[in-house]
């Protein structure tokens, strides 16, 4: 592939366990990273994403499979010797140089004299918005500066690849979500890849070109963020990705049978299916109604509704004993109010709107 | 704002004592030397309630030639004294710099078992530990047995009463005092600055300098104090590995004041001893003075408000 800026080939990673037993951290990845592209490695902790960022870096050795960046074999090139800068999680900015010093290491380190050295370091400052701190200590700056630095140390020399490794989970949510926009504004700016870790999916969902969802070391799913919410591969990334109502039975004539005998329609496309699967409808595809007539729907109990400001959260429950996540928006609160009042309501889907999986999955 | 008396007592209180003991026994005792290093020494011991200069002379060159005589066995003595203090603070920091770090990367059990070898010796008298060395040095002992039996000499060598013997034993009574402060200053260090040297470009040896040895630092300069001070005054490793041969400002200060029985004289070599040390440990802490304001601490806490 031409376009690709990395490509992982068959790569694996074994760590032992403190119990002795032995922990799948990368189980043959193929992972192919775009050239200006942002790309989010997503799963729960423990899942590989920080193993696989480490090894793109340099500081996890594979046990099999390669690495190459832009073109060239990395697998067994030492870490200062790659095309990469990384933004660490808790910064790793050199306490005893001042900002100027820490940005400009890099620099200073390809030899970079120190005139050219200071316009490059003033210009990445600028850059992420802390133009004129240069003379500062790392301890004197709050954590959105010091995470700031951090980013202008890592893009100062112009890397090929930007590996963040949950660079904003130390940040608080206002200032988190900003800095989402900027890292995205900055990746467009500077025409980098960026392969960034995370376990929010929010995060992933807001910044990324695309997003790789890992579990036990696997990637369960990589496509556009759109892509992934909409139609997620398989019921753990389902999950993970935002909140679902996942239904599973057996596909029969059209509908989906579920073990206590109740039933969702499935739209036409899905007509010829057969065997076991779970379906998905998301809490903002269901609409509330009161009438009986002939559109899908199922009739639940309300059990609670809680007001989120930009909407409701309606948890219901089915005849059958399903427990359902509905989400309306403010503009249904008539509609909210006499579900709460009456504590009973139809939940009305698109069968066409259902996504489908293979196979069973637990919910999260 | 001004103290309440009641504050001034509680003060009072809690400084009282320590302020009392510093007094009794460092004060007055300095006071004493101070003083008797300027009187003249008593022909059978004691001193002559005179001012008298001479002592200080008698080290550096303007002795009073009526009664005593400048001899440069002294000055000899006070370089020798200087020159094996350094090379005990450098031959220990070689070899506790890397078994800090070699301790300090080891899983959680071998590393207290490795900190419990390196307090052991401390269990022992040092007089013990110290004739045990003279037992392995000596012309019949276990390291010309070896030599003379490989063939590799024919004559036992002389291992002991030598200026190395005196640093040998140094450097193996003052390892634990180097190793502890070093110790803890890389086992403070943040490994992820490491990586973050080497992710963005640096190669190991450049990673060692502008990073890892700056921020141990600390525990190299606190190190290098707490074995220079009292190497310089050591008195009993020369007395048992240098014999009579080898002399350190300790074993001549202890022979004016026992055998001589020039008190002043011996004072005056006791003044000398403690302002080289006094120096020394003001150039440091004027150093690490100037370290901390550039960076405002190390670890340092305060965060700025967001």
């Amino acid at each position: 592939m031409q376009d690709a800026i990395v490509e992982l080939a068959g790569a694996r990673k074994v760590f032992a366990s403190p119990e002795g037993g032995e922990v799948k951290a990368l189980d043959n990845i193929y992972l192919d990273v775009r050239r200006n592209e942002f790309l989010t490695l997503l799963g729960p902790s423990g899942c590989g994403k920080t193993t696989l960022l480490q090894s793109i870096g340099g500081f996890v050795r594979l046990d099999a499979g390669t690495i190459s960046i832009d073109g060239a074999d990395m697998t067994r090139v030492p870490p200062h010797l790659r095309p990469v800068n990384t933004v660490f999680q808790n910064y790793a900015l050199f306490p005893h140089m001042s900002v100027e010093q820490n940005v400009g290491y890099a620099l200073e380190v390809r030899g970079i004299p120190a005139r050219e050295r200071r316009e490059k370091v003033g210009a990445a400052l600028v850059m992420v918005g802390l133009g004129g701190m240069e003379k500062r200590r790392p301890n004197q700056l709050s954590g959105g500066q010091q995470q700031r630095v951090a980013l202008a140390r890592a893009i100062v020399a112009r890397p090929k690849l930007l590996l963040l490794d949950e660079p904003l989970s130390a940040l608080d949510r206002g200032l988190r979500h900003s800095m989402q926009i900027e890292l995205k504004n900055l990746q467009n700016e500077l025409g980098i890849s960026f392969v960034f870790v995370t376990h929010d999916k929010e995060e992933a969902l807001t910044m990324s070109d695309r997003i790789a969802v890992l579990k036990h070391g696997r990637i369960q799913q990589i496509a556009a963020p759109r892509e992934i919410y909409d139609r997620p591969a398989n019921p753990f990334v389902a999950s993970f990705i935002g909140v679902s109502n996942m239904f599973e039975g057996s596909i029969d004539s059209g509908s989906l049978v579920m073990d206590r005998g109740e039933t969702l329609q499935l739209g036409r496309t899905l007509q010829d299916c057969k065997g076991r699967a779970t379906a998905v409808i998301r809490p903002e595809q269901f609409s509330l109604s009161f009438e009986q007539d002939t559109r899908a729907g199922i009739d639940v109990t309300i059990d609670q509704v809680i007001f989120v400001g930009a909407g409701f959260e309606l948890y219901a429950r089915t005849r059958g004993g399903r427990e359902l996540v509905v989400s309306a928006p403010a503009s249904a609160r008539d509609d909210v109010a006499r579900a709460e009042s009456d504590r009973r309501a139809r939940l009305i889907y698109v069968p066409a709107n259902i996504h489908l999986m293979p196979g069973e999955g637990g919910s999260q | 704002m001004i103290a309440s008396t009641r504050d001034r007592m509680q003060l009072g209180l809690l400084l009282g004592p320590a302020t009392v003991f510093l007094a009794v026994f460092f004060l007055i005792p300095l006071a004493i030397m101070v003083v008797t290093s300027f009187l003249a020494p008593g022909l059978y011991g004691g001193v002559e309630w005179e001012f008298y200069p001479h002592n200080f002379g008698r080290i550096f060159g303007f002795a009073d030639p009526a009664f005593e005589e400048f001899d440069p066995v002294y000055l000899e003595i006070f370089l020798r004294s200087v020159r094996i203090a350094v090379l005990t603070v450098i031959a220990t920091l070689l070899v506790c710099y890397p078994a800090a770090f070699c301790i300090s990367m080891m899983p959680g059990k071998w590393k207290s078992f490795c900190l419990f070898l390196i307090a052991l010796p401390f269990f022992t008298s040092l007089i013990v530990r110290l004739f045990v060395w003279v037992l392995i040095l000596r012309q019949s002992g276990p390291v010309n047995g070896v030599l003379l039996a490989l063939g590799l000499i024919d004559q036992p060598l002389d291992l002991i009463y030598t200026e190395g013997a005196i640093i040998l034993g140094m450097v193996y009574i003052f390892i634990p005092f180097m190793f502890m402060p070093i110790y803890a200053s890389v086992e403070k260090l943040d490994w992820s600055l490491i990586r973050a040297s080497q992710d963005l470009g640096a190669g190991p040896i450049r990673t060692f300098v502008r990073v890892i040895l700056p921020l141990t630092a600390p525990g190299i300069i606190g190190g290098s104090l707490i074995v220079f001070i009292p190497a310089l005054g050591n008195f009993i490793v020369p007395a048992i590995l240098g014999g009579a041969k080898v002399m350190m400002l300790g074993n001549l200060i202890e022979q004016q004041f026992l055998s001589a029985r020039n008190w002043p004289f011996g004072s005056a070599l006791a003044m000398m001893v403690m302002s080289v040390m006094l120096v020394t440990m003001m150039g440091f802490v004027f150093v690490s003075g100037r370290r901390r304001s550039s960076m405002a601490s190390l670890s340092g806490g305060q965060r700025g408000a967001q």
